[in-house]
């Protein structure tokens, strides 16, 4: 690992103020640290924000919740607010990982952590998102695709987002809260409460010819808290198919929400999708078809038709395809009052 | 190495306050085991997934190589050294004794922590039907909130049994988490316990 030296900032502004070339944010670490170990991230200097930014879930002027950014993603997910009002996104951050890592990784880091492509993560290997220009293993023939992409991929990235929290969040239409260097933040250095807003879906960017961007965010801009808008109605359900039953990334995972009307019409539906693309994957081509419809299965099944004709899988992963597709149609059915 | 990239940290290990200098890249797994001497804790993976370098931070359980030393400046660390009490071994100690939870033995300082936090954690798992409740520990509960922690012996089995043992009702864990202090295991009151573990223990 490279030497680096090592402050902490005491708020958004003091952060954003230290914030130069070389420099990575550090939140709970369990990524970065990794990826330091890896080689794949070499900051020369680390600004700690955890005393930075809000660690609390407080409520929100419009009915929904404000999570400070430096929420730990097992407080987000044992909050009785959100267990009972969101619970699409509890069981996503439930889902995620294991209880030691949701212990140490916070809620901004989750939504920024890096591809878990296995192209990205060795150092021997050519990637243009850890090294702009050098080719793309992960599009190369013989290449392991399964935790790759479906959709929105380019030629030169195929790697996939691989957090579930964004997921959840992506389906609920939440927003994030960034302080910016370019922010105005007054004498008094207070940061909280300014800065500008990103919508999700929003945050994050498909590849094109720019994979080392992952989220629209510029150079040295924190994410500070994620406001939940209020609760949606209808029935919400998250559910992730891996290849082992705990600890391990999604190959698909769908967050969905229906809300039927008395005339037993779709009033409102949410669906997103995790591990198959370089964003969590609002289906809203598949939203559209349902909307106004009866929730019956022949028109689940033309729901998630309308999204996965966009597919476009590699050699060895289509069978996410097919995955994606039962996953919408079964997940959506479950949720059919 | 120059002043730029070394820190002074403060922390309290098992009870007893430590003042260190650390290069920054140190990993509070590499102080506890390299610096501290207290080699209990151990290195598997390195990387966050097989739970053998389980400490409590604070009172939760989290990876010792994915943290910082540097960014642990002023927490109360407690490893599986820290775990016994006057009275002799933790309950959970007992407990993996009395149902043979091991083979090697390699994971289980990092099995005994992480399941000492887990039972303090609230709150449904992924596998609870339904989030609102705070549901009783079935085996099924703790395999599923021990997933961090990987035995290749392949003890799981016994694993699941000595903690299943150990878990208090549920009602009795909803305390929050800041309210638990170290070196007090929370929901084990040790000197009562301790009769009927030696009573039962069939060693």
């Amino acid at each position: 690992m490279k030497p680096f030296t090592y402050a902490r900032a005491g708020s958004p502004a003091d952060a954003v103020a230290q914030f130069g070339e070389g420099t990575a944010y550090l939140g709970g670490g369990t990524n970065l640290v990794d990826l330091m170990r890896l080689g794949v991230s070499a900051p020369s200097h680390l600004i700690d924000v955890t005393g930075a930014i809000s660690d609390e879930i407080t409520a929100g002027e419009s009915g929904g919740l404000i999570v400070g950014a430096g929420v730990r993603n097992s407080d987000l997910a044992s909050h009785p607010l959100v267990r009972e009002r969101y619970p699409m996104l509890a069981r996503a951050v439930l889902t995620g990982a294991s209880g030691q890592i949701r212990n140490a990784a916070t809620v901004g880091g989750n939504l920024l952590q890096r591809t878990r492509c296995p192209y990205f993560q060795d150092v021997s290997m050519p990637c243009n998102k850890r090294d702009p220009g050098a080719g793309c293993q992960a599009t190369m023939p013989g290449a392991d695709t399964e935790h790759l992409a479906i959709i929105g991929h380019s030629p030169f990235c195929a790697a996939t987002h691989p957090s579930d929290l964004a997921v959840a969040l992506t389906a609920l239409n939440a927003r994030v809260r960034v302080t910016s260097p370019d922010d105005d933040i007054g004498p008094a250095g207070v940061g909280q409460g300014s800065g500008r807003w990103v919508e999700m879906p929003g945050l994050h960017r498909l590849p094109g010819g720019v994979p080392e961007q992952d989220t629209v965010l510029k150079p040295g801009e924190l994410i500070t808290e994620v406001e939940l808008p209020p609760p949606p109605g209808g029935r919400q359900a998250y559910r992730k198919v891996r290849e082992r039953a705990s600890f391990a990334f999604a190959l698909v995972s769908v967050a969905a929400l229906l809300a039927v009307g008395p005339d037993r019409r779709v009033r409102d539906c949410r669906i997103a999708l995790g591990g198959v693309a370089h964003v969590p994957w609002r289906a809203l081509a598949a939203e559209r078809v349902l909307l106004g419809m009866p929730p019956a299965p022949e028109v689940f099944a033309a729901a998630a038709e309308a999204e996965l004709r966009y597919a476009r899988p590699l050699p060895g992963n289509e069978f996410k395809v097919t995955l994606a597709r039962n996953l919408i149609t079964s997940v959506l059915e479950e949720l059919t009052p | 190495m120059d002043t730029a990239h070394v820190t002074d940290v403060t922390m309290t290990v098992n009870g007893e306050p430590r003042a260190i200098q650390v290069d920054n890249r140190m990993s509070v797994l590499d102080l506890l085991r390299e610096r501290l001497g207290l080699t209990g804790t151990k290195k598997g993976c390195d990387h966050g997934q097989c739970g053998a370098c389980t400490v409590l931070a604070d009172g939760r359980r989290v990876n010792a190589c994915l943290a910082l030393a540097v960014a642990y400046d002023g927490a109360c660390i407690q490893t599986v050294e820290g775990l016994a009490g006057p009275a002799g071994p933790h309950p959970l100690q007992r407990a993996f004794l009395r149902h043979d939870a091991f083979q090697c033995g390699y994971c289980t300082p990092g099995q005994l922590c992480s399941a000492v936090g887990m039972l303090t954690e609230p709150g449904p798992s992924a596998v609870t039907a339904d989030l609102t409740e705070d549901p009783p520990l079935t085996p099924g509960e703790i395999r599923e909130r021990m997933s961090g922690n990987l035995c290749r012996c392949g003890a799981y089995v016994n694993i699941v049994k000595a903690i299943s043992s150990e878990a208090p009702p549920r009602s009795e864990v909803a305390e929050p988490l800041s309210a638990i202090s170290l070196g007090d295991t929370a929901p084990y009151p040790p000197a009562e316990r301790l009769g009927e573990e030696e009573a039962g223990a069939a060693l």
